[in-house]
């Protein structure tokens, strides 16, 4: 790990085919901070985690990424966005995470090849390492972009719905991890719908409804008015 | 006349064989492995698209300079590369999905493409550009499938992490830095400058068999892709070795006797191949 990385953005609106998502977002990840990233669906919580990963270029304002720049960012994409019919090996698909040190030419080294292996042992993966993408469970998947996300070894880690679609094992543990990345000094973003999770685990928050609605520590983010006007926003925008 | 005749003698005696057979084999090693990642991406229509979407540039080259190999090949690669580009485009610009967009144009490019062979030729040159002319490579022709062969195999070989990683993951590629984009430029190029050169052994319609036919084979013996590849280049080796004996024993037409025996190669692998093989996949599985 090296430099502090810091996120800031200033008045970025991200969107689609030229329309808007989430809008003029302005605020500041800090270094070493904890995040949960909350909102309805189509709030743009995933927009938001993809315009930080440069995957979407901000259609107005800018997102600044300071220290490593977006090297140090990792990220765990929502599992559904992988083709899983596609035949490589779980520990191919770990592999992936090396991708800023090995590139598309370099060997994947033994140093390289521990480190996966290493990765998936933490997620519980080991014995699946030979196996096709295509045979893991939704847990299972989840886990293994979890090791993807640990083999890139960066400062700040985002995470997008990573408890989707992931029995309640499995999330106890992935979330154990997550607070032990944590401690290591990570900064980690994630993008959550159980809100008693984030209550309980993540001192800061971001409430997102197709805008910022509230930013701040988790208490006051997640307080009744602001929850009821992220609704009222998330029915308009149904209607 | 014993097996080992019936196979050998026909290359042995004639040297418009073996011309074919080296054709046929190295159009086999170059195209088969791209085929192997149009299957994957679920792009096997692609090629089909493409290989029509050549046509007009072969036409123009064609009726600006008569059968000159290197027109009508600049002419093929110049409007397979506008065809891809120009849907692309029109997918991204508006609500028409990419694989409608690829339809309407290539079916333009297959009418303008047959007017425009037409206006100068007879239909007998026509045939060719549309069916190839396997028995009849000259040394030019020969050259370019070669050449072809040899560059695509190269050039996969550099970019083949990159492909896979863009489509397992395209997104993720970008995030961490790799250029997704032109590694999928860089494929479509390869595919058309494959289907270029392989309109002069099997025809601009039928070089698409030999790309994708071996491809799907494979996918039903072999999981990994690394595996895939070779295995379709051989299976691809194989069915033009079959389909150039059928065709010199029995008199028939070479190309589509080629692209049959890629076809009952293909055929054999549903049913036999144990990667989900009809007869290999126990029958709760079939119904997932």
């Amino acid at each position: 790990m090296s430099a502090p990385v810091t996120i800031e953005l200033d008045d970025a609106s991200f969107g689609w085919h030229g329309h808007p998502a989430l809008k003029s977002v302005s605020g500041r990840f800090a270094a070493g901070g904890m995040t949960a990233v909350v909102g309805p669906n189509g709030a743009g919580k995933s927009t938001l985690i993809k315009g930080i990963m440069g995957v979407l270029r901000p259609m107005t304002g800018s997102v600044r990424i300071t220290g490593a720049g977006r090297a140090g960012l990792a990220w765990l994409p929502q599992a559904a966005e992988l083709d899983r019919s596609f035949p490589v090996s779980v520990l191919e698909l770990v592999a992936m995470g090396a991708w800023r040190r090995v590139g598309g030419w370099r060997r994947v080294g033994d140093e390289e090849l521990a480190r996966c292996m290493h990765a998936l042992e933490t997620v519980g993966l080991a014995d699946a390492a030979a196996r096709g993408v295509g045979t893991l469970s939704g847990g299972q998947m989840q886990r293994a972009l979890f090791a993807r996300m640990l083999v890139q070894d960066a400062p700040v880690l985002l995470l997008d719905e990573p408890f989707a679609a992931v029995d309640s094992h499995t999330a106890d543990e992935l979330m154990a991890l997550l607070c032990g990345l944590h401690g290591q000094g990570r900064t980690v973003i994630a993008v959550l719908h159980d809100l008693d999770l984030v209550r309980d685990h993540f001192p800061e928050c971001l409430l997102l409804s197709g805008a910022v609605v509230a930013w701040g520590d988790t208490a006051s983010a997640l307080d009744d008015a602001h929850l009821k006007a992220a609704r009222q926003w998330h029915a308009r925008a149904r209607a | 006349m014993s097996l080992a005749q019936w196979v050998v003698s026909p290359f042995l005696d004639y040297g418009f064989m073996r011309r074919a057979l080296a054709g046929a084999c190295a159009l086999s090693l170059g195209a088969a492995p791209l085929g192997v990642f149009l299957v994957l991406r679920r792009m096997s229509l692609m090629g089909d698209a493409m290989s029509h979407a050549i046509l007009p540039g072969v036409a123009a080259g064609f009726l600006l300079s008569g059968l000159s190999l290197g027109a009508m090949m600049l002419g093929g690669i110049a409007t397979g590369l506008a065809v891809a580009l120009l849907a692309g485009l029109v997918a991204r610009l508006t609500p028409l999905r990419e694989d409608a967009s690829f339809a309407a144009f290539y079916l333009i490019s297959l009418g303008l493409g047959v007017l425009l062979v037409s206006l100068r030729g007879s239909n007998m040159d026509l045939l060719h550009v549309l069916f190839g002319t396997v028995l009849g490579l000259d040394d030019p022709a020969l050259l370019l499938v070669t050449a072809v062969a040899s560059a695509t195999l190269l050039a996969l070989a550099a970019i083949y992490r990159l492909l896979v990683a863009e489509c397992l993951d395209p997104g993720f590629l970008r995030a961490s830095g790799g250029a997704g984009g032109w590694v999928h430029m860089g494929f479509l190029v390869l595919v058309v400058l494959n289907l270029v050169a392989g309109f002069q052994v099997l025809g601009t319609l039928m070089v698409v068999g030999i790309m994708m036919l071996p491809a799907a084979a494979a996918r039903f013996w072999v999981r990994s892709a690394a595996g895939q590849i070779p295995l379709a280049a051989g299976l691809g080796v194989a069915a033009s070795v079959a389909g150039l004996l059928v065709s010199y024993h029995f008199n028939v037409p070479a190309s589509p006797a080629i692209i049959l025996a890629a076809g009952a190669c293909y055929l054999f692998s549903i049913v036999g191949g144990p990667q989900g093989g009809l007869l290999r996949t126990p029958r709760r599985l079939r119904r997932a």
